[in-house]
């Protein structure tokens, strides 16, 4: 759990993705692709379409299993992880296509991303008296937090199966904030989305890494978004590495400018 | 009109988070409490509470029971039946080898039995999903029927195959057994349903519920806020099971009597799936309604021609009530594919802001 997690110094490695090669079947999504993440910058991912991106945090959310190089979170090397010990470990993710839980409200959906902060056991939970009222009194209190600092308090018991996408997607960032997690990685959190609410997720991407120390991995496609918010960027290709470093340094590599505009023969 | 919370703020997270939230609903439960505890015995003659009142509140905790793990925790079921006879064999082997101790004990751990048979079946679930594991379900509802058909020990070696209650009396009343009457029988149902059911609302309310509703909405983003899936599924199984089985023990104790092995057949199972999906899934009233609906309104439509003095043949009235019910089930499911629950949450809603729309 988090709480046991002594904070890690700014600017220090939090992970390292050391040669990982991940393939399915004969498709290789990933080759031999290093990289690290200093604790509390916020790091972008890029690439053109199918270039391994979502792999890539798969990998390190542990969902999948590279068949070569490792993972190491916090000076651990952890290749067989499960997606629920990550999550243990302090690593939080949204995902690409919303992945929230629709038949619940916005409020509960906030409250599953505190599930591990709860301990109240089996009898308590069948009474609903006492320490498990008062523990879910506690947690509601922390989500109402939530709530407030991503501005979603009118939406606040409505299904989200209900809510428009751009609130949707600010519902699941509000999930993943609820497990206090030290690294949070984002799948394409802006996908979709117009010209106000991007300027709203990118003005809360700051707030968070602003307010709770956040570590932030970023998947997005917006380049105007990526070379504002990140301050170092990786840039995959066909699942391998072709770039890496500061956005102005990648802005001007022939290989990702090949990449994304071709090549003239 | 009536129906109204204007003026009901509510200034703690402790009042949002009440069950009830609203004071209509608090006095609307207690006043439904009170009739069914006062009301109900004053007026239903012993027709009514054998036939009517004991089955369909001992239906209602088998739904109860489906719903939690076909509603809240999206693990279809079709063994509903054979847990209920896991509950019901274990309470009748209990009552007979340890006689001197009261039989709502071992009703209420009766259902312990049932709670590990279905964690067993449940294993299935981790790698199979949806109609597919439905079926391994199946298995267990077959197996079991074979064991209480086979397995002689379970009915003490019974020569027709059927287990009976034990006449058992609390507090000195009898509440099982040819001498019990329907009223003794009625309350001690009625009791031991609205105390589950408070359990089984309490659970879906906090963590354990949500944890559920996790697993059957999204498991990958459940895993991923720390949910072990297999852990969450099998108590999902097992709090399911425990319902059903100590359903299945009232079945015998307090309604028939005594029970054949096909009394917890798979029509058995149906018969409570239906109650679920015509109720609500994921809706505690919901089971409530679907057990009324399947269980109750069908004898009231056979008694009916009764009541009003009108003379049909049996057979007539039994080809009538087929026809009505099963119209009935296609109408709800059309005009309202979420069962009865929802529907009821539509009105209240309506009702709520009458006389605007919305």
């Amino acid at each position: 759990m988090r709480s046991s997690l002594l904070p890690i110094e700014k600017g220090r490695q939090i992970l390292q993705v050391e040669n990982i090669s991940l393939s399915f079947g004969g498709v290789n999504a990933l080759t031999d692709v290093s990289f690290d993440i200093l604790a509390g910058e916020v790091r972008a991912i890029i690439g053109p379409n199918g270039a391994g991106k979502t792999s890539m945090l798969n990998v390190i959310n542990g969902f999948y299993h590279p068949q070569v190089g490792r993972v190491i979170h916090r000076g651990e090397a952890r290749t067989g992880r499960k997606p629920h010990e990550a999550a243990r470990r302090g690593i939080g993710r949204t995902f690409q296509n919303v992945a929230l839980f629709k038949g619940l409200s916005t409020l509960d959906n906030i409250m599953a991303g505190r599930t591990l902060k709860m301990s109240r056991g089996f009898f308590w939970q069948c009474l609903r008296f006492g320490p498990a009222l008062n523990e879910e009194i506690d947690h509601r209190r922390k989500v109402e937090e939530i709530i407030d600092f991503l501005e979603i308090e009118h939406i606040r018991k409505v299904p989200v199966g209900k809510l428009p996408y751009g609130l949707k997607k600010r519902v699941e960032l509000g999930r993943a904030l609820a497990q206090e997690p030290e690294l949070l990685l984002l799948d394409e959190p802006m996908a979709g989305m117009n010209l106000e609410e991007k300027e709203d997720m990118s003005r809360f991407i700051l707030d968070i890494r602003e307010t709770f120390g956040t570590t932030i991995a970023l998947i997005e496609h917006d380049m105007g978004v990526v070379m504002d918010l990140s301050d170092r960027v990786v840039v995959l290709e066909y699942g391998r590495k072709i770039a890496d470093g500061t956005p102005d340094e990648v802005q001007n590599d022939q290989t990702v400018i090949d990449a994304y505009l071709g090549r003239s023969h | 009109m009536f129906y109204r919370e204007v003026g009901q703020f509510k200034s703690t997270y402790a009042a949002d988070m009440a069950i009830f939230p609203i004071r209509q609903d608090r006095i609307g439960i207690m006043a439904i409490l009170a009739a069914a505890a006062v009301g109900v015995p004053l007026i239903a003659n012993d027709f009514v509470l054998a036939s009517i009142m004991i089955p369909g509140l001992i239906f209602t905790l088998a739904a109860i029971g489906l719903n939690i793990l076909t509603g809240y925790a999206g693990q279809i079921s079709l063994g509903t039946g054979a847990f209920m006879g896991v509950g019901a064999y274990a309470a009748f082997k209990l009552a007979s080898a340890f006689p001197q101790v009261n039989v709502i004990v071992w009703i209420l751990l009766s259902g312990v039995f049932s709670a590990g048979v279905g964690v067993v079946f449940g294993l299935p679930s981790l790698r199979i999903k949806g109609l597919y594991l439905a079926v391994t379900t199946l298995a267990a509802q077959f197996f079991l029927d074979w064991c209480f058909v086979r397995v002689g020990w379970l009915t003490d070696y019974s020569s027709s195959g059927a287990i009976e209650a034990a006449r058992r009396s609390l507090f000195g009343v009898a509440i099982s057994g040819p001498e019990a009457t329907p009223l003794s029988r009625y309350f001690v149902v009625l009791g031991l349903v609205v105390f589950l059911t408070f359990i089984a609302s309490n659970l879906v309310h906090g963590r354990i519920g949500r944890t559920w509703m996790m697993v059957r909405d999204m498991d990958i983003a459940a895993e991923l806020m720390g949910v072990r899936l297999l852990p969450a599924k099998l108590l999902a199984f097992a709090v399911s099971s425990y319902f059903a089985g100590v359903a299945g023990a009232m079945m015998v104790f307090f309604w028939l009597g005594a029970a054949e092995p096909s009394a917890f057949s798979i029509s058995l199972s149906f018969q409570v799936l239906f109650m679920v999906i015509i109720g609500g899934l994921g809706s505690m009233i919901g089971s409530y309604f679907g057990a009324a609906f399947i269980w109750a309104l069908p004898v009231l439509i056979k008694f009916a021609p009764n009541l009003f003095g009108v003379e049909i043949q049996s057979a007539t009235v039994e080809h009538a009530n087929s026809m009505i019910v099963g119209a009935l089930i296609i109408f709800f499911l059309i005009v309202e594919p979420h069962g009865l629950a929802r529907l009821w949450a539509v009105a209240k809603q309506k009702l709520r802001v009458w006389p605007f729309p919305w």
